[in-house]
């Protein structure tokens, strides 16, 4: 085990992948020689080569759509958008191709790539460089979409993502990257340095895609969250004293169902957090699939919180992100309830 | 038999640690570009694309058919444009750095371009320009307080906190909107035309973008609307070397310049040095000219130099030689201003040193104006109500709810 920052980590199961695999390549906007904005592929065109790890002109659409050219001729290719709010130009080849050639062609071809994106806000990047697109990604039958919280599982899920056989969309909130953050701004930054989920192992490993993890197991009401929120919960429970059992769960699609179900049907009670927009977001597939599988257990409403159905503002984000204090009432109302 | 295959991966002749050489850049002497009038048949003009249109040579001197169409009034207007542009740039970095803001965005050794180019248009026109062009807003003597208020986030903030600073919109102005996501703008700009043209009405439209964003395909998209429809439009690319970390030929590929991306469209296609204020304002003038006489788009490369970083979050010295900038054969814009004006006998080393501390002195006290109304992190900042609001003409019922919930 070593002690990684997430963005370490995540470095290193590129590097761990491409080292296993040659046919694994790396690219997008500045992650060649200049190792991308936020130092994910920093060294791995030097130790890789050009060939291996390179940069790509600013075209969304370009870089996913040659992914796509790559991986039906035998490539995997690990490819970076540089924030999550700039795929869309990168949609279509996303939604509409990758997701589909398995089916459509009867697996005559397929798409095995990655391609990941820094997500969420907290970093005042004002509406283009704060949103949380996930829900736009599971809405769409063939892909998987991978949300990680800190190092162990990034490096974890990251390798299963690129050995997997289909399109995965890995999702990593950037203000996880240098520590942990449980939405108490106002308090000094931590890092990973401290942080059991700091310890990565060296080498190879992966973590299931398609599993949960409880963080914190908990008798009174489930918390359902990823990323960035599972810290927000976790803090909202501490804050609150609230026996909250919170579910991280790692992949959104496909999503773990035993796991949720298990922990609704035990506590009787169910808030729902996430940072994007609430209207048709993730939580609502949650929701409903909280209704339909733990109906006769609820004790009471399910509870969502998420981001403001607005544009992420810029010099109101504490106002937008939903934070501790946030989660920490739908806790108490869901135990008055 | 044939032998594997490989691949080409382009790189810059230089990295940190390298010495930056520019001697196989090839730059015309100015005045060495003729002058074709604005009427000519686009096939003819082919070779502009290739070449590059400079008027101030190495002795400060106006040469050539580009020369003479501004007075010295106009010049040092320019002069003034440019140094306070650069007097804001480099008071708002500090101000970053202090926390004043979260983000901004300079134009160190691009001032040129943008301030040379807005005398061209009339009231009326319409910019959508790129982060870096705010020149737009400075040439037209935009309140500096209410460019830092929008920096700062404050509670005069135009746009009400909602966007990242220096993305400012001023309609007034000519000035579109701006967005973070790259190169979405360029079609925008030839759809305005294109109503300019349905309304009957006479103005035009101008577009802007990045040497690196010119590889998206909305790029392309203007390009085809606008030779398609003869778009009274002006296709403006700021080629200033960089994309972030990324060196132009990234983007440029296989085509020699950016401005031959535009032939085969059937666009008129210009190179200009744009580091050379006449230079640009001549090239924007005869393209503007175009337009507005329903000839069609033109296409405009401006040939320039990124010297500091891409923005506050940014530090080139992990990808380029420190010393590319000095190296840099275009000079800089400023000083080549200044010296054409000194050449001319209308300037002097001590007006220079005055106004850049005038300069100097306007900055700071429109900043001091706006730090009155607050700051990034002060109290005195747009409210969370503000959040809510302008999402749609109307507040929908569910988003009344949502900011009752929020307790604001
Ligand atoms: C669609 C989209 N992709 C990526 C980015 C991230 N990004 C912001 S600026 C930039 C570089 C742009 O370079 P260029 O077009 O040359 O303009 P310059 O910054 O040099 O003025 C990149 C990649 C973005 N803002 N939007
Ligand atoms: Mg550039």
């Amino acid at each position: 085990m070593t002690r990684m920052t997430m963005i370490q980590a995540i470095r290193d199961g590129m590097d761990v992948a491409m080292g296993r695999d040659d046919s694994v390549v790396v690219y997008g906007e500045d992650v060649g020689y200049f190792g991308g904005v936020f130092r994910a592929t920093q060294g791995l065109q030097e130790k890789y080569g050009r060939n291996r790890c390179f940069d790509a002109p600013i075209s969304e659409s370009g870089i996913v759509g040659t992914a796509i050219g790559m991986a039906a001729n035998g490539m995997r290719p690990c490819v970076e958008i540089q924030f999550a709010d700039y795929m869309y130009p990168a949609y279509d080849q996303i939604t509409q191709e990758a997701a589909r050639i398995r089916y459509r062609s009867n697996a005559d071809f397929t798409c095995p790539m990655v391609i990941r994106m820094p997500t969420g806000g907290g970093i005042f990047g004002g509406q283009t460089h704060s949103q949380s697109p996930e829900a736009l990604f599971t809405h769409v039958a063939g892909l998987k979409v991978v949300v990680p919280c800190n190092p162990y599982d990034a490096k974890g899920l990251l390798i299963a993502a690129i050995e997997d056989p289909d399109p995965v969309i890995f999702l990593e909130p950037k203000r996880l990257y240098n520590g942990p953050f449980d939405g108490h701004y106002e308090r000094p930054v931590t890092g990973w340095g401290k942080h059991s989920d700091g310890e990565v192992p060296e080498g190879h490993f992966t973590v299931p895609l398609g599993q949960a993890k409880v963080k914190r197991e908990g008798r009174d009401v489930t918390v359902l969250a990823y990323g960035t929120m599972v810290h927000v919960a976790l803090a909202a429970a501490e804050d609150t004293g609230i026996d909250a059992e919170v579910i991280d769960l790692r992949t959104l699609l496909p999503y773990d169902l035993d796991a949720i179900t298990a922990s609704v049907c035990k506590t009787g009670r169910c808030v729902i957090v996430h940072e994007a927009t609430l209207t048709s977001g993730f939580g609502a597939e949650l929701a409903a699939l909280v209704a339909e599988h733990c109906f006769y257990h609820l004790e009471a409403p399910i509870r969502r919180v998420a981001g403001w159905d607005t544009p992420y503002p810029h010099a109101q984000e504490w106002d937008y992100f939903p934070g501790p204090a946030r989660v920490g009432a739908a806790l108490t109302q869901t135990m008055e309830a | 038999m044939s032998s594997p295959l490989s691949l080409f991966v382009p790189e810059p002749e230089v990295r940190p640690g390298g010495v930056p050489d520019f001697t196989n850049v090839h730059i015309a002497p100015a005045g060495e570009v003729g002058r074709p009038p604005v009427d000519i048949d686009p096939s003819e003009i082919r070779d502009m694309a290739f070449s590059i249109i400079r008027v101030l040579n190495r002795d400060g001197e106006a040469a050539g058919p580009w020369a003479g169409l501004l007075s010295d009034e106009q010049l040092i207007e320019g002069l003034h444009h440019m140094m306070l542009l650069r007097a804001l740039d480099a008071r708002m970095i500090i101000a970053q750095r202090q926390g004043k803001t979260s983000f901004y965005i300079q134009h160190l050794g691009e001032e040129a371009v943008s301030t040379a180019f807005r005398k061209v248009l009339k009231k009326g026109d319409m910019n959508f320009p790129t982060y870096r062009q705010a020149g737009l807003l400075i040439a037209e003597d935009y309140p500096l307080e209410a460019m830092i208020n929008q920096i700062y986030a404050n509670s005069e903030d135009p746009l009400k906190g909602r966007q990242l600073p220096t993305l400012y919109s001023v309609r007034e102005q000519g000035f579109f909107t701006l967005s973070g996501n790259l190169a979405t703008q360029f079609p925008q700009a030839v759809g305005w035309a294109m109503a300019s043209a349905i309304k009957g009405e006479t103005n035009i439209a101008a577009g802007w973008i990045g040497d690196g964003s010119t590889a998206e395909s909305d790029f392309h998209a203007a390009l085809v609307f606008a030779s398609t429809f003869k778009a009274p439009v002006v296709l403006n690319v700021v080629n200033n070397q960089w994309a972030i970390s990324t060196f132009q030929g990234i983007a440029r590929g296989g085509v020699g310049t950016f401005a031959a991306r535009g032939l085969g469209y059937g666009i008129p296609s210009l190179r200009v040095d744009g580091n050379d204020y006449l230079a640009v304002h001549a090239v924007g003038l005869w393209a503007a000219e175009r337009a507005r006489r329903n000839l069609g788009p033109t296409l405009i490369e401006y040939v320039t130099y990124r010297a500091g970083a891409h923005s506050t979050s940014d530090d080139p010295s992990a990808y380029r030689p420190k010393e590319e900038s000095a190296a840099w054969p275009l000079g800089d814009p400023v000083i080549r201003l200044k010296a054409h004006l000194i050449a001319k006998g209308v300037w002097s080393e001590s007006r220079h040193v005055q106004l850049e501390a005038e300069m100097l002195d306007t900055v700071i006290a429109a900043q001091k104006a706006a730090e009155a109304n607050g700051t990034m992190h002060s109290d005195n900042r747009p409210s969370a109500r503000d959040m809510f609001e302008g999402v749609y003409a109307e507040m929908p019922p569910h988003l009344r709810r949502q900011r009752q919930e929020s307790g604001v």
